[in-house]
């Protein structure tokens, strides 16, 4: 299953260049793109294609594409959201580390097909090296002209630039990246209006994670149905992978979706296992955000079907018994880990990452990581376990954005799967050995 | 209250840089230059922003002072107060956790004799631990300025900390 669309390039010395992308078939399917096909022609493929956001919501992203509201003599923009900052997920910046050229290519021919003269590339301001990576493949497009005016000779005109953002999760949120883009504070906006119609300088806007760009270069290459035919179900096409944790071979995966989770994390191909040949305990597999699942339930649904790399087979059993693909920050966890430690590393994430507009989520997460590093501290009760529980369901689907739900989310399922774990911390404090030195907690 | 930022100057090559991201957006939007002209000047004000330097880039994008601000406060990569030479961040969630961020950090405050959040006497080390930078598959990690210094081990952490005040190194910001 090691259908590869996206990093099939990603071993060749050189393939940041433009040269050697070009050597490699880079830019030909945007050259035939532009000559051969309209706009909407590009909008109906990746509608077949079955394509959805590869940023973590999954969202259809043709469906999206064709939300985009065009009112005669209003700019359109297109930004690609290359804010990755969801805990255990580097992918993004793999990709355009090593093959910067597909997310240009892939901007232009979404550019084109969205009607937008101007881009942005919105990546997150840690990336500075990588900024300047995209920076140089930019510099290059335009001379070849595959930027700038009348691209190609086809009359169409296009300007892509790089913006830095400087150190906010929450701008990963489509609307506060748009905010962000605009010099502003972070601070993600009630929607409706969506940015499809009042996006960035109130102008209709598409926003697209990395990955989703750079699937529609593969996607228009093969045509839609085709790459409709690679996957499983609903979950067309292959998807970045980012592992890590406890595993012997952490690194990014592009897998063919509908690949089996136990290979997946077994095999040599991918992560070859779980290192100095420990037992499994946990996996998160989209992200910080998704629900935590115990070994027995990442490898196999309650029905006792193997559980599968797609949306709908992670997310069998909604929250009770299953997860979510989100992002694909896929972080495995050893027997020997503390299941209430990680989870305060991302409650202490999420409190850091409030922005701070909502109630529920900026007192309600720095409720949680008290309650937390007091139940890790040997001074919890079992009431606190509940009250967390409590806490949480009364962030969830309480605020402007979905940094609530992907606070509260992680304490549901931790608490969920791992309680006894929880009450072990609760009933028999003196076995948590220095606690204070490993969580650096004061007193 | 408007500060007097007679004093305060980008360089030549520095407000070349801020001129050619303003010209990026449209000509009634240039406050969307903002956060990257905050990083060029962090860059070329030693490591963070005075009230000064923010009064500075206002005048230039033709803004109010406390719209600078108000952006410079929310975004964890602007010092709004000094650091040392070397702006050291440890990653410390989950998979950095899981491969061992928090023997990392101890070893570092142990070896410059402060804790997290403080400077060395000598200016020339801010240690500070960080949420998730990226690097979840090369963890631990930690980020030195704008560098990266992945799959950390505590040979690794000596080697790079010699390598550094043998350079006498001062981070490069963008």
């Amino acid at each position: 299953m090691s259908k590869k669309l996206l990093l099939k390039n990603d071993h060749i010395p050189g393939i940041n260049t433009l040269a050697t992308y070009k050597e490699n078939g880079g830019y030909a399917v945007l050259t035939n793109a532009l000559k051969n096909l309209s706009p909407d022609a590009i909008v109906e493929e990746v509608k077949k294609s079955g394509l959805r956001g590869r940023g973590g919501a999954g969202f259809p992203t043709g469906m999206k594409w064709s939300f985009l509201a065009k009112p005669e003599g209003v700019p359109r923009y297109l930004v690609c959201n290359a804010d990755e900052s969801e805990p255990g997920t580097f992918k993004d910046r793999y990709l355009m580390e090593r093959i910067p050229h597909l997310l240009v290519e892939g901007m232009i021919l979404s550019s084109f097909a969205l009607g937008a003269n101007t881009s942005y590339i919105y990546i997150r301001g840690e990336y500075f090296y990588v900024a300047n990576i995209l920076e140089k493949a930019i510099d290059e497009a335009y001379q070849a002209g595959y930027l700038g005016k009348n691209i190609l000779g086809t009359g169409f005109n296009l300007d892509l630039y790089v913006q830095v953002g400087a150190g906010a999760y929450i701008c990963g949120e489509e609307t506060a990246l748009l905010e962000s883009l605009e010099g502003k504070r972070g601070n993600p906006r009630i929607k409706p209006p969506f940015p499809a119609v009042a996006g960035l300088y109130g102008c209709p806007t598409v926003v697209n994670n990395v990955e989703t760009i750079a699937a529609v270069v593969p996607i228009i290459e093969m045509g839609g149905e085709e790459y409709a035919k690679i996957g499983i179900g609903k979950s067309t096409g292959t998807k970045l992978i980012s592992a890590s944790g406890h595993i012997n071979k952490p690194g990014v995966y592009e897998i063919e979706l509908g690949l089996p989770v136990e290979e997946f994390i077994y095999s040599e191909e991918w992560c070859g296992g779980i290192r100095g040949g420990r037992k499994m305990k946990a996996v998160v597999a989209g992200g910080s955000s998704v629900p935590i699942l115990p070994t027995e339930l990442i490898l196999k649904t309650v029905n006792g079907e193997p559980r599968l790399m797609s949306y709908e087979s992670l997310g069998d059993g909604g929250f009770i018994s299953g997860t979510m693909l989100g992002s694909g920050g896929f972080i495995v966890m050893d027997e020997e880990t503390s299941i209430v430690k990680n989870l305060y590393t991302f409650s202490r994430f999420y409190h850091h990452e409030s922005c701070g507009q909502c109630s529920p989520c900026r007192e309600g997460i720095g409720w949680m990581e008290r309650i937390l590093e007091k139940i890790l501290d040997g001074r919890g009760t079992l009431a606190d376990i509940d009250l967390l529980w409590d806490i949480q369901s009364k962030i969830e689907g309480k605020t402007i954005c979905p940094l609530g739900e992907a606070a509260a989310w992680p304490v549901a399922a931790a608490i969920r799967h791992f309680r006894p774990e929880f009450e072990a911390y609760v009933t028999n404090p003196d076995s948590i050995k220095d606690i204070k030195h490993y969580y650096r907690l004061k007193n | 209250m408007m500060t007097n930022t007679q004093d305060i100057q980008f360089s030549k090559e520095a407000m070349e840089k801020v001129q050619k991201i303003i010209s990026r957006y449209p000509s009634d939007r240039k406050k969307s230059a903002l956060i990257p002209i905050l990083h060029i000047a962090q860059a070329e004000f030693d490591g963070w922003l005075s009230p000064q330097t923010m009064d500075y880039v206002a005048s230039i994008l033709n803004i109010q002072s406390i719209e600078v601000y108000e952006v410079a406060s929310f975004y964890s990569m602007f010092n709004l107060e000094p650091v040392g030479n070397c702006l050291i961040e440890v990653c410390r969630t989950s998979s950095c956790w899981l491969c061992g961020a928090e023997d990392i950090i101890d070893h570092i405050e142990n070896k410059l004799g402060i804790s997290v959040g403080e400077t060395t006497p000598d200016g020339m080390f801010t240690l500070k631990a960080v949420e998730c930078l990226g690097s979840c598959g090369t963890a631990p990690m930690m980020q030195v300025g704008a560098d990266y210094h992945e799959n950390l081990t505590i040979e690794k952490v000596d080697n790079l900390f010699d390598q550094f005040r043998n350079e006498n190194k001062k981070s490069r910001y963008c």
